[in-house]
């Protein structure tokens, strides 16, 4: 991820030519060099296509059943989306649901706490895991790739070693008797909007969807992390503390990780060991549909969401079809490579009309 | 660059055009219109029947369905049937959408049935008829289902270390090849109840990756010599078992849960000992019927009792009939 970023070569600004960095760029260039924009065409399209061709999809509740799946999903793909931009991978993202909720519940139901304290346990847990897997890149200088794919295994084996010894089957249970459930569960797993049904964490995905694109777009820190993903030592020699921010990225995906874990525990009224083994990569392919580069750099909060919706629609739309599901997996990659293909395509347009 | 990318996204889309013409023609094929092999006087119902289970798309899975299949074809109704490949969030939001889609009935597999509870509740509170199928049989009246269509885990694990410990095993290994599933657990549960000897239970990397699993299995062996008994709980898992024992050059008998064409062919050529039959076809296509009965007629089978389809044992003596049955895939 050190690699130079592709920055388009300084042109020394001649005695009375305008600097390009202050040339006036019309609105729908500026709209069209969104990293979003491909990932939003992409949703548009696939909510066109599944409106028309299914009975249920365009309705209030056929809605309340595909942001359901798209919001846990969107929300861990913005926060992959910031560390993606940061020049870092974290595969043991989609783990760390499986181990935070199989925490908060061994917590909750094993040791007989208080559902509330167990949830802060279990984001304090998901931090220092966030800051072990940021401290190891950043001390040993290997690619998060291969850290984070040893933080993966290390909690796929804590989660079912773990969970066996302490409850004796596969599975935690038994959250629903557990003390302060009732109000755990109206903040991270409730639904609203009687009879669809709308599920409590589109609120949760749409709030975090919004801190991020402020952060990235009004905040020193989004800068920095723009920085520290295109050229680290550059970043570094203009005084931006580089460590810090990926250390940071890291903690906000890990605990991201936790509110996406503590939602499905609490949902379920349980969590099995194999929760979310698998999943980074969907994080991970909703982030780069929405734009983000994987060389860092690059990418929006918003088209991560986007990118999530894409997925949540197919898998709900498919659904929905009576498509033979055999097939579910080819529509899925196809539709995905046709956003990200959008997506490219748009960008060189884009691109090819500053010059 | 632009122009060959527009190509490549011309062609993906002419991809999922195609893909979407033949997943429709062979799914289930009954939106009526050109189907003249369909018998005439089933197409009249006009109902919708989902089938939600937690499968895999395996050899196991692959015959449930063409069960559901066949009984969706033979009752003239419409067959929704997804699976959620061993992720109960998403089995519980596939099952709200069949509930958004108001179907007539709904049949869902329960092998963790504290995950899927709220939305099959959802599914009673609509008024929608359900049936659960495969696992759950004891939680399947608390969800809501009027009957359940499967076989108990822990009587056929018993059936199953009955028989291999009259075969003259003395320590067998139950072999887990899925992580959250609690009714594996039940059923090498009732292997230790049925089995004199000692059982070692041995989690592997399961049905996405048959190579990891032999060599496990066979590292096992080879560590262990005084292993004499394999027991699989899945056909595909059996052939890497039985793999993995000639492998290993032991001596140990395999057995297993549930059959597959290759199974039966290790069963005739012995192998592999005998299989543990719940006739998965059955539990996919029996909730189909009285799913149907329950909308036309009313009917609830079963009297608030499952309906047991197993377990049934294949061994030689009875191979050869069932090979034939398993290579067409409803066995």
């Amino acid at each position: 991820m050190s690699e130079p970023a592709t920055l388009d070569p300084i042109e020394p600004a001649g005695p009375g030519s305008v600097d390009e960095r202050l040339a006036k760029v019309g609105a729908l260039a500026r709209l069209l060099r969104r990293p979003e924009l491909g990932a939003l065409l992409g949703a548009l399209a696939v909510l066109v296509f599944f409106s028309v061709t299914t009975e249920q999809f365009g309705t209030i509740s056929g809605a309340a059943r595909w942001t359901d799946v798209a919001s846990t999903l969107g929300i861990m793909a913005v926060a992959v989306a910031l560390l993606m931009i940061g020049g870092e991978f974290d595969l043991s993202a989609g783990v760390m649901t499986g181990t935070t909720g199989l925490l908060m519940g061994i917590l909750a139901t094993e040791v007989g706490m208080n559902l509330w304290i167990a949830i802060l346990l279990t984001f304090a847990f998901a931090a220092v895991i966030g800051v072990i897997n940021g401290v190891l890149v950043i001390r040993t200088g290997l690619p998060s790739f291969i850290i984070t794919l040893g933080t993966f295994f290390i909690l796929q084996g804590v989660n079912l070693g773990g969970t066996k010894a302490i409850t004796g089957t596969v599975r935690v249970s038994g959250l629903l008797s557990a003390d302060g459930y009732d109000s755990a569960q109206r903040v991270f797993a409730s639904s609203f909007w009687e009879p669809n049904n709308f599920r409590i964490s589109v609120i949760w995905w749409i709030a975090i969807t919004a801190l991020a694109t402020w952060v990235l777009s009004r905040t020193r820190v989004g800068n920095w992390i723009f920085g520290v993903g295109g050229d680290r030592v550059a970043a570094r020699n203009v005084g931006v503390p580089v460590a810090r921010v990926k250390i940071g990225l890291f903690m906000t995906t890990a605990m991201a990780a936790a509110l996406v874990g503590i939602m499905i525990a609490l949902r379920l009224g349980g969590q099995q060991a194999s929760q979310g083994i698998g999943e980074e990569f969907n994080y991970i392919i909703a982030a780069v549909a929405g734009g983000c580069l994987l060389t860092g750099g690059y990418g929006s909060a918003v088209g991560a969401a986007m990118g999530a919706l894409i997925s949540g629609m197919t898998f709900i739309g498919i659904q929905f079809s009576g498509w033979n599901t055999d097939w579910r997996f080819l529509f899925l990659g196809v539709i995905l490579l046709l956003a990200v293909l959008v997506n490219t395509w748009v960008r060189n347009r884009a691109e090819a009309s500053r010059r | 660059m632009t122009r060959r990318l527009l190509k490549v996204a011309l062609g993906l889309v002419l991809v999922l055009g195609t893909a979407a013409l033949v997943a429709c023609g062979g799914g289930g094929g009954n939106d009526g219109g050109g189907d003249s092999d369909s018998v005439e006087q089933t197409q009249s119902k006009d109902l919708t029947i989902a089938m939600v289970t937690h499968g895999d798309g395996g050899s196991f899975w692959a015959v449930a369905k063409k069960g559901a299949e066949d009984g969706a074809k033979a009752e003239g109704v419409e067959l929704k049937y997804s699976e959620s490949n061993n992720d109960p969030e998403k089995q519980a939001q596939l099952i709200e959408a069949a509930v958004t889609e108001k179907v007539d009935g709904l049949a869902v597999s329960a092998p963790n049935p504290d995950a899927i509870k709220g939305a099959v509740q959802k599914a009673v509170k609509a008024g929608i008829p359900v049936v659960t199928l495969n696992s759950g049989a004891e939680e399947s009246a608390d969800l809501g289902a009027f009957t359940h269509v499967g076989q108990t885990e822990t009587i056929a694990g018993r059936g199953a270390g009955e028989k291999l410990d009259a075969a003259g095993a003395k320590k067998i290994l139950c072999v887990i090849h899925e992580q959250g599933n609690v009714g594996l657990n039940q059923r090498c549960e009732g292997v230790k109840d049925g089995f004199g000897g000692s059982v070692e239970n041995l989690q592997v990397a399961g049905t996405n990756d048959i190579s990891t699993t032999l060599t496990e299995i066979q590292s096992k062996l080879e560590s262990d010599k005084s292993i004499d008994g394999v027991l699989a709980l899945n056909p595909d898992i059996a052939i890497a078992a039985r793999d993995a024992v000639q492998g290993a050059s032991s001596n140990a008998k395999v057995a297993t849960f549930d059959l597959s064409g290759d199974v039966v062919k290790s069963i005739q050529d012995g192998s592999i000992l005998f299989a543990v039959d719940q006739q998965q076809y059955l539990q996919g296509y029996l909730p189909i019927v009285f799913l149907t009965l329950n909308n036309t007629n009313a009917n609830t089978v079963g009297g608030g009792q499952p309906v047991l389809t197993g377990p049934g044992f294949v061994e030689k003596s009875n191979a050869a009939t069932v090979q034939k049955l398993a290579e067409a895939g409803t066995r």
